[in-house]
């Protein structure tokens, strides 16, 4: 908020048009897009929060639709690029810098929270209607016949996606069904990678290191191979794997890892060796890509457990008795 | 690609035709089209896909929808059993791919 946020800041007191309404630019700086990229990699994901207000985007009048969003940069860069060329006031919720899903799971996107910033803002005294346009995804923490209830505006939920805003718009404040489901494709997936590995990375060194004291290079690479297998290769693979359950996928995505290291040699020709690290490398595997159901977008809390109560006893077995005979080879 | 889907027989949705006004709201708030109007009254269409998100029985007017709403996380979920509390979670994704 303090030191990343400066360039946007500047942009933002550049244009006032208004003493206490802030205007926003609608397309981004490179800086901006810079910082973006750090923040998804989970370099700087703190402070990278929005002031929590009414913004206006273009030149907004007494009848421009007003979109709320959370006051976290990355989404509010989304919807204002989402925008470009279009009037609208942006009603910015106080979230800590969480995107909207997240911020709606918690609560803090909520309905106190949407009631008391339209009063704050005095957001009826700028519009002559009386609507508000909550992305769909805030649905969770907001419920639309409360909020009216409360403040007398209408809640209109938009789109899933920033993207579909404008057709959105345009039909009427009317959106398809595709428009309305979450969906978990490859590029979805592929921005939540980096967070997978960065997020276990600090365990994988630490045993890394034990690891090449008691057996030298060959079993860190093959550690590393089990950590790739379920960071990457699971979350990437899913739709592909074998199996419902991510437990299950993560099995598979270790064997596929388990031929590449048999095949590189860095696994000794001997059944033991090869059992211990099979056992090794799925139960990680499995473990790590079960993880990503908290990345998902699909997964029920109730499916989670009931995979987790079935899974980790294999998985913790597995691995126990993978260590196991892996120091019985080295050093009986 | 045909739609992901996770376990299936495991969640906690419920509707109650009885009370439903078929205003609609919870086939525009679902993000996984689990319901769909049917004869003026919402029907569950598609129970597998549901993931517990909570948005469908915040958002009906009537009440007529019940689910355990929670975090859908394993870490969220161990995080929970080692301290002894209902999971918990640290969002870390944007673009509406989160944990919880
Ligand atoms: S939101 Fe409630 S009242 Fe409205 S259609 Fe759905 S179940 Fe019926
Ligand atoms: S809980 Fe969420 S996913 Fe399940 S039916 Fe309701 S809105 Fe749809």
């Amino acid at each position: 908020m303090k030191t990343r946020n400066r360039e946007f800041k500047k942009a933002v007191k550049g244009s006032l048009c208004s003493p206490s309404i802030p205007k926003v630019p609608c397309k981004l700086s490179l800086s901006d897009r810079f910082n973006n990229f750090l923040v998804r990699a989970s370099f700087n994901r703190h402070d990278y929060a929005v002031d929590p207000g009414l913004y206006a985007l273009g030149e907004p009048t007494a009848d421009s639709p007003v979109m709320v969003s959370a006051n976290y940069k990355l989404t509010f860069d989304l919807l204002r690029q989402a925008l470009v060329g279009l009037s609208a006031w942006i009603l910015v919720l106080d979230t800590n810098g969480v995107n909207v899903w997240c911020a709606a799971g918690k609560g803090t996107f909520g309905t106190k929270e949407l009631v008391n910033r339209v009063k704050l803002t005095k957001l009826s005294e700028f519009v002559s209607h009386r609507r508000l346009i909550v992305p769909q995804l805030g649905a969770t923490g907001i419920s639309a016949h409360e909020v009216r209830a409360e403040s007398g505006f209408n809640v209109v939920y938009g789109p899933v996606r920033a993207e579909d805003l404008i057709t959105f718009l345009s039909a009427g404040l009317k959106a398809t069904p595709k428009m309305r489901e979450v969906t978990f494709s490859l590029p979805d997936r592929l921005v939540l990678v980096p967070v997978e590995v960065v997020q276990g990375f600090r365990y994988f060194a630490f045993a890394s290191i034990f690891l090449f004291l008691l057996g030298g290079i060959n079993p860190v690479v093959n550690l590393l191979a089990a950590y790739f297998a379920g960071a990457v290769l699971g979350p990437v693979l899913l739709p592909w794997l074998p199996g419902r359950a991510f437990s299950i996928k993560g099995f598979f995505a270790g064997l596929i890892m388990l031929a590449v290291v048999v095949a590189a040699g860095t696994v000794e020709a001997s059944l033991v060796e090869l059992l211990a690290w099979g056992l090794l490398i799925t139960s990680l595997s499995s473990f790590l890509t079960m993880n990503f159901t908290g990345a998902s977008t699909y997964t029920s809390p109730s499916g989670v457990l009931k995979e987790m109560k079935l899974a980790m006893p294999l998985q913790i077995v597995a691995a126990i008795v993978g260590a196991l005979l892996w120091l019985v080879v080295r050093f009986f | 690609m045909s739609k992901l889907k996770y376990l299936p027989n495991v969640v906690t949705l419920k509707l109650d035709r009885a009370k439903c006004n078929g205003c609609g709201m919870c086939q525009i708030v679902c993000p996984h089209a689990v319901f769909k109007l049917e004869g003026r009254k919402a029907q569950i269409v598609d129970r597998d896909a549901c993931m517990e998100c909570g948005a469908c029985a915040l958002n009906c007017p009537e009440g007529a929808i019940t689910v355990k709403a929670g975090v859908g996380c394993a870490s969220g979920i161990i995080s929970g059993m080692i301290r002894g509390t209902e999971p918990t979670c640290d969002c870390h994704a944007e673009g509406g791919n989160c944990c919880g």
